[in-house]
């Protein structure tokens, strides 16, 4: 299988393993990335809170390029970047009076024919390949967290399920892992508030550590690089905020993936994470099974 | 019937421009309160997007400024809980988004805004320049424009040492096209 690769700005830099352990599971897999060529960024939360058309321009370009390249198709792993190219995509669509505005904006012809896809999806589709690779079940308990842009809005996304999704929690089976039952799946984490409103990502983060361990989780999953990292890098503030010292991983599910599948911890960047992933061995799992910091 | 001398058209309302913007009638919006019960920072907000809605609805000039001049709009997080659970399918982020660009045209942005106005135009000024977020760059942007000079200072060489920061920015190749979408959208470098 052969798909286009649209990694976005986090994974370059604060979200690096997710782009490690993306790249390494699928190729694993048999899955061919071809990166879009000289892609920008789509502009995240940042265009669309200050101007609206360039809101929809940043992810037109990036759509532009991989139509010139012959991609059909086009992997972002980011929630937020596939949420704003699904959009951008939908309401060009639905004006068609913007499309030609649009590509006189961005200097590229735009069809609006590309696929966009989530990690979620493509693992979705290599399953029984996934299944036969399986040589560390990752027999723990784990909070599937798929945070607010991967299922909303329904409309844009038209992915699972916006209320109590099961796309994560079925994977999280196949790879030998116990999922909890918990309310927090599709609460915010506080997104874009990491560095202005540190304090909200705190008190809304708070709530999603706190309800995982309580329900006996060993690892948080995550499919979005935002709600990593305020699980992960802004995990002092949290615990200040709670007055307690969870020290319960962050893990994307590539990663846990990853691990299953036997490939080596270092290549999933787990030493990248600022809260160890790290388990206690009290349930007697052998140790290649866990992961080292 | 109210007399025509004092009540405005829709088309001259707040409501009746974010219609024009958006294509949201906030008419279709029946207040339920879904929005607010759902809404994960609403118990931190002046005005819930229910009341704001509500006030919107009456096309009242004091009313429309009210809700242009509250804190409420700037704490929204465009999580989507609000559009995905309203039964009318009213798409309160579309028009919080609108509401913040008008609040900003209009000088009318509550000052709690300063902060988070300054990161979103680092961020932009980043893109605009190098074509992909230079993460070194936008949190020094972000500090000059914010004055926060302190903050999470002890982050960067911790980020630093697990490979997650890198020090020089990534440029793609076709700069100058970034720039001429900034010029065409924004009109100005940020």
């Amino acid at each position: 299988m052969r798909i286009g690769y649209y990694p976005g700005c986090s994974l370059l830099g604060s979200s690096r393993e997710f782009d490690e352990s993306t790249r390494a599971v699928l190729t694993a897999l048999d899955v061919e990335l071809v990166e879009v060529p000289d892609w920008n960024c789509c502009g995240a939360s940042s265009a669309h809170v200050i101007d609206h058309t360039l809101s929809l321009a940043l992810p037109a370009r990036i759509m532009a390029l991989a139509e010139q390249a012959g991609l059909t198709e086009i992997l972002a792993p980011c929630a937020a970047c596939s949420n704003r190219l699904l959009s951008a995509q939908q309401e060009i669509e639905q004006h068609p009076e913007l499309k030609a505005e649009i590509a006189r904006i961005i200097e590229l012809p735009y069809q609006g024919t590309v696929k966009i896809v989530n990690i979620l999806e493509v693992l979705d589709r290599v399953t029984e390949r996934i299944a036969v690779k399986v040589t560390k079940p990752f027999a723990k308990k784990v909070a599937n967290y798929y945070g607010c842009l991967l299922v909303r809005p329904p409309r844009v996304v038209n992915f699972d399920r916006p209320e109590d999704p099961q796309s994560m929690d079925q994977m999280m089976k196949l790879v030998g892992a116990e999922s909890i039952d918990w309310p927090f799946k599709t609460e915010c984490c506080g997104a874009a508030f990491s560095v202005t409103r540190t304090d909200i990502v705190a008190k809304l983060s708070g709530k999603l550590v706190e309800g995982a361990v309580k329900r006996g989780a060993e690892a948080i999953v995550v499919a979005c690089p935002m709600c990593h990292s305020n699980l992960d890098l802004r995990r002092p503030e949290i615990n200040e905020h709670l007055q307690e010292e969870y020290t319960i991983p962050a893990m994307f599910i590539t990663q846990v993936i990853g691990l299953a599948m036997g490939l080596d911890p270092e290549k999933l960047g787990l030493q990248r994470h600022m809260v160890s992933v790290e388990f206690p061995v009290e349930r007697n799992i052998p140790a290649a099974a866990g992961a080292q910091a | 019937m109210s007399s025509g001398t004092h009540h405005a058209t829709h088309a001259d309302t707040l409501a009746g421009r974010i219609e024009e913007a958006t294509g949201v009638k906030l008419a279709h919006c029946y207040q339920c309160g879904k929005c607010a019960a759902g809404c994960p920072v609403s118990d931190q907000m002046d005005l819930t997007p229910c009341q704001a809605l509500r006030m919107l609805q009456y096309g009242f000039p004091e009313l429309d400024r009210r809700v242009l001049q509250s804190e409420g709009i700037w704490l929204c997080l465009t999580c989507e809980t609000c559009s995905t659970r309203c039964p009318q399918e009213v798409e309160i982020p579309k028009v919080m988004d609108f509401l913040r660009s008008e609040a900003v045209r209009l000088d009318l942005a509550h000052p709690k805004s300063k902060d988070i106005l300054a990161f979103h135009r680092a961020f932009l000024d980043s893109i605009e320049h190098t074509g992909r977020l230079y993460e070194v760059g936008l949190v020094a942007d972000y500090k000059m424009r914010s004055r926060h000079f302190l903050k999470d200072v002890m982050l960067a060489p911790k980020m630093y040492f697990k490979g997650k920061l890198g020090l020089f920015p990534h440029l793609i190749k076709n700069r100058q096209g970034m720039k001429a979408i900034f010029k065409r959208t924004t009109g100005k470098a940020t």
